[in-house]
């Protein structure tokens, strides 16, 4: 399969879970990855600032209009719902939360999933609410891969778990079989 | 928030359905959305659907092109109308500290607040202009091609509920005063003071098919440029360049830019983190 983006959705937890996946993906890793971390309305600057530190891949906050590009960490602004458009690029919103959320996962998900299709990795890790169980599933009924992170070696297992009970994902791993995974699947 | 309809087997007939219902709802209409972004029109659109338990979009198309009614109430689910008062304090701490000082050197100045939605941010401007001692020497427009939201916004009346919130901006925006010398509440609501908006004109405007309406010292259109597509973003920058006086000031929302808008060497960046800009004096 030839996967054209993977898409990430955590919230408590999901800081050092990503501290341990992302460098792993080493630099030429060939696919973009799209985030959304709850981190409430606090400016992403000083943990995108530390990713990059320690990523051999550009982690950046997404931009609207931004082209997707492969190479790059796109992590969602603060307060605003982060959607991906049909032609590939970022888009905006300061609609209502949804799951309490604002970004929320579910809205990142489903626009993934009809952007991307069969070629996307749908991607839960720790965290302490619901949110993204539903989008993982659009993401699954859409053709798309998806991974759940082993609730038993999340930090939050909320999240996790919310996303078993409505999805049978392909995978289910511990944190540190993750980017191993995923570098596997990218490489045809 | 997505309908049975519609999965991956059908999502080109999706495609498909989306575009006639725009052209359908501009003929119709009049209302232009061709150009907002694809991704969230369709999350509104399937949105709507579940809620009317309508089962495709091609029957939706039927029901908003017969029934005006009915399309007024889709409008609503259309525009985004979350905003809040004194929405990023930081940026009106910054107007506070960059550009009043200037305005203070004018005799009258105009100041147009563009996509207003239902207000928040119109008494946001009002108290900061009244509390600089500028508020009698300006006139405000305010517009929105909502009505309905217009309606609130002239009203001033809002949910006691999110007081709390907004006096937590207000002070972070450094407010001189106390939030509540501006509103009286009754019952679960608040009420502004009518002497704040006895300066604005709140009027019906599109950014999207209407034109210049007036020339202006400040124009302040803030997250509503995300929901347009890039070239519908420049075309609105350009409608915002031409009714600015040369050294006028464009507020756009923290996440919006003129970067790479075709307009960006016809304004300087006042503050880049805030997104405030000064039309140069060529």
């Amino acid at each position: 399969m030839n996967y054209k983006a993977i898409v990430i959705g955590t919230s408590f937890g999901g800081l050092e879970a990503l501290k341990i996946i992302l460098p792993g993906l080493g630099k030429e890793f060939p696919v973009p990855v799209i985030i959304v971390l709850h981190i409430g309305d606090h400016s992403n600057d000083t943990f995108i600032n530390y990713m990059n530190s320690i990523c051999p891949l550009k982690v950046t906050e997404a931009e609207n209009n931004e082209e997707i590009k492969p190479g790059h960490i796109y992590f969602a602004p603060p307060n605003y719902h982060l959607l991906i458009e049909p032609d590939f690029t970022f888009s905006l919103s300061t609609e209502e939360k949804y799951n309490y959320s604002r970004p929320s996962i579910d809205i990142l998900f489903e626009s993934a999933a009809w952007a991307y299709s069969k070629n996307l990795i749908g991607i839960i890790l720790s965290g302490a609410n619901s949110d993204g169980a539903y989008g993982l599933k659009l993401i699954k009924e859409f053709g798309g891969m998806t991974l759940v992170q082993n609730p038993c070696s999340a930090t939050s297992p909320t999240m996790p778990r919310a996303a078993l009970k409505m999805v049978l994902p392909e995978y289910r791993l511990k944190l540190e079989d993750i980017a191993v995974k995923l570098v596997e699947l990218t490489n045809g | 928030m997505t309908n049975g309809a519609y999965n991956e087997t059908n999502a080109d007939l999706l495609n498909i359905e989306m575009q006639l219902l725009m052209e359908a709802i501009f003929l119709r209409y009049g209302y232009d959305f061709r150009n907002y972004s694809k991704a969230h029109i369709r999350r509104r659109v399937l949105h709507h659907l579940s809620m009317s338990l309508i089962p495709n979009v091609t029957m939706l198309l039927d029901r908003i092109l017969r029934d005006r009614d009915f399309f007024s109430n889709f409008l609503d689910d259309l525009s985004i109308n979350v905003t809040e008062m004194f929405r990023d304090p930081e940026f009106y701490k910054s107007l506070k500290y960059n550009i009043i000082p200037k305005l203070k050197t004018y005799a009258y100045f105009k100041v147009w607040h563009a996509g207003c939605s239902t207000g928040e941010e119109v008494y946001s401007i009002a108290i900061l202009l009244k509390e600089e001692g500028l508020l009698d020497r300006c006139q405000i427009y305010a517009t929105d091609f909502n009505r309905k939201v217009l309606e609130t916004a002239k009203e001033g009346v809002y949910q006691k509920s999110d007081i709390e919130q907004y006096d937590k901006n207000y002070v972070l925006s450094g407010g001189s005063g106390k939030l509540s010398d501006y509103y009286k509440s009754r019952y679960g609501s608040v009420i502004f003071d009518k002497n704040l908006s006895s300066k604005v004109v709140f009027a019906d405007h599109n950014l999207v098919t209407d034109n210049v309406f007036a020339e202006v010292n400040m124009i302040l259109c803030r997250n509503v440029l995300i929901y347009f597509e890039k070239n519908l973003q420049d075309r609105v920058i350009g409608l915002f360049y031409k009714s600015l006086v040369p050294g006028g000031i464009l507020c756009l929302g923290t996440k919006e830019s003129i970067k790479f808008s075709g307009y960006e060497n016809l304004f300087e960046v006042v503050d880049e983190k805030q997104k405030i800009y000064k039309r140069k004096i060529l």
